[in-house]
């Protein structure tokens, strides 16, 4: 590995791991993670498919345990707290942690009501006037650079928009919370060449402001959109490295194995 | 040597085959048809039987604005249902308002709260809930319930508004549970997953996401216990103490539609006045339950248009 893990440079790192360990019931999907994550770029989690980069990806927001039967040990430490502290807000975790699926799934209500759902559940009623909602609105749909397609629309319902707008609207809603980190969980996998084109540069603008964890099936996105790549097998991590580093150079056997595609 | 396609060797069998399946297909399409047809031999008998009345002697607008239920009069019979029809209105209004919070309550409960072993006991008991008949319900009402009103309340009689009305509910509840359960269970998990990672706690998801993504479905689910309370019978019949009046609270006793039917249809005679009024009431029951059930299958299909 080329990056460092010495602990005077602990907080330039936005996500760090110690040896996390996973079992859902009794099978173990991660093995002594440990892993640091750098901020304001785009690290891309790969593998074969059932190797825990979900389960991985899931572990940094704990949206993990809504299936009651997964056990962790181990820890996550992301903007210096370790989210598996026991006094840890898990509402205030997912308001830094933001997330994007693999299907795109805005709820069922308007484009408007989406942008603000997260800001709601984490203020009051009536804590922003009208026109602050409004620009709140405005300026994330901007972002993701769908505002000139909805303005016109934004009471209709967010069900009603294509799947490439349905997963813009996805990562517009994280933005008023003003999350550090976003993670997605191949975010374009349920898009056509064009959308996952104009996503891909979309996930490129947003990395100047927030650190950018993506997992992607598609080894030819990991290498045109992320600036570092790990490569996992069955639950560990087997190489961490500058994405064209890995993908030019790689250390270890299985991670050349993989990239040239003889398995996975 | 099976493999290939062997031409026909003898054309008879070919024409008892196509004869079979066009059978079995009329057979099919028989079943289709005759729920139909019932429906509507149902709705006939009750209007011919009705017709004499509701065009011929009955007064409508007596018959819907007055109070006074005299049909056994030898002098002067009258026949106003407005006190049956405020009877079945009030018991099904308060049945709706104790069963509505508890079984929509209860449907997000199984739904979005227990899980496992409580969630397949919960339901199966609820599922048993409602095959009890409707005479035990009654029975319990009788017996069980309205000494029980008497005693808390000081009321005189113990089978009201108040003891039908908890029947009622208690009977609605179980479709209230099951269709409301379905409903909360058609919303896509990923709109559970999409609101949790925005932080929202288990409640909000339930008020912000899981009420508008279901609302047909729920609403589907009280019209259907709205149907079930206001045609209900028997238990009725023995809950709510069989006096006509206009209830002025809770612990008096009423009256209402079905009930009447049900006890004095086999004390008239045959094509006779009374006779006729009570098919006239029928016809009443069939049409509320009608538009009832009618709203509820459009709203239900309403979430089907949606989804598409």
């Amino acid at each position: 590995m080329t990056v460092a893990t010495d602990s005077s440079t602990r907080t330039h790192y936005s996500i760090q791991t110690r040896d996390l360990n996973l079992w859902y019931g009794k099978f173990q999907a991660l093995k002594n993670v440990t892993v640091d994550i750098r901020p304001r770029l785009i690290t891309s989690l790969i593998g074969p498919s059932g190797c825990g980069k979900t389960t991985l990806l899931r572990c940094f927001n704990r949206i993990n345990e809504r299936y009651g039967n997964v056990t962790t040990t181990g820890e996550v430490t992301i903007l210096g707290r370790n989210v598996y502290d026991e006094d840890i807000s898990l509402s205030e975790l997912r308001k830094s942690v933001g997330m994007v699926f693999q299907r795109p799934n805005p709820l069922p209500i308007s484009i408007y009501k989406n942008v603000l759902f997260g800001i709601r559940t984490h203020t009051r009623r009536g804590a922003f006037p009208r026109h602050q909602r409004d620009e709140m609105v405005e300026s994330a749909l901007r972002d993701v650079q769908l505002w000139d397609e909805v303005k016109d629309r934004l009471r209709r319902r967010a069900t009603h928009l294509t799947l490439e707008q349905q997963q813009k609207l996805c990562i517009a809603r994280l933005l008023p919370l003003k999350p550090r980190v976003i993670l997605m969980d191949e975010p374009c996998s349920a898009l056509d060449a064009e959308g996952t084109e104009r996503v891909e540069a979309l996930i490129g603008d947003l990395k100047r402001q927030y650190t950018i964890v993506i997992v992607t099936h598609n080894m030819a996105q990991a290498r045109r959109v992320s600036d570092e790549c790990i490569f996992m097998l069955l639950g560990e991590i087997i190489e961490h490295d500058d994405t064209v580093q890995l993908f030019l150079n790689p250390h270890k056997e299985q991670t050349e194995m993989y990239i040239e595609g003889r398995y996975g | 040597m099976s493999s290939e396609i062997r031409p026909v060797s003898r054309p008879g069998i070919q024409w008892v085959y196509r004869m079979i399946e066009r059978l079995i297909e009329l057979t099919i399409m028989l079943c289709g048809w005759s729920s139909i047809l019932f429906v509507f031999a149902i709705f006939y008998f009750v209007f011919r039987e009705a017709a004499p009345m509701l065009f011929g002697d009955l007064n409508l607008v007596e018959f819907f604005t007055s109070p006074n239920w005299r049909p056994a009069s030898e002098i002067q019979p009258q026949y106003g249902v407005l006190a049956l029809l405020v009877g079945s209105l009030s018991v099904t209004a308060l049945a709706m308002v104790l069963a509505v919070p508890f079984g929509l309550g209860a449907a997000i409960y199984v739904s979005e709260f227990c899980g496992g072993k409580l969630k397949e006991v919960l339901k199966v008991v609820i599922e048993l809930l409602s095959a009890i008949p409707s005479v035990v319900w009654g029975f319990v009402g009788y017996m069980v319930l309205g000494p029980l009103i008497m005693q808390l309340s000081g009321a005189p009689v113990g089978v009201n508004v108040l003891n039908g009305g908890i029947i009622l509910a208690l009977m609605s509840v179980p479709i209230i549970v099951s269709v409301g359960e379905d409903a909360l269970k058609a919303v896509p998990d990923s709109y559970r997953e999409a609101a949790l990672s925005l932080g929202a706690s288990r409640w909000e998801i339930v008020c912000r996401v899981l009420f508008p993504a279901a609302k047909n479905g729920l609403l589907a689910a009280v019209l259907l216990g709205v149907g079930r309370a206001i045609g209900e019978t028997m238990a009725v019949l023995m809950a709510t103490g069989h006096a006509v009046q206009i209830p002025h609270s809770l612990f008096d006793p009423i009256r209402t539609l079905t009930a009447t039917i049900a006890a004095e249809l086999g004390e008239t005679v045959e094509g006779d006045d009374h006779y006729r009024v009570l098919f006239v009431i029928g016809v009443v029951l069939f049409a509320v339950t009608f538009v009832v059930n009618l709203i509820a299958d459009l709203v239900v299909k309403g979430i089907r248009s949606e989804k598409a």
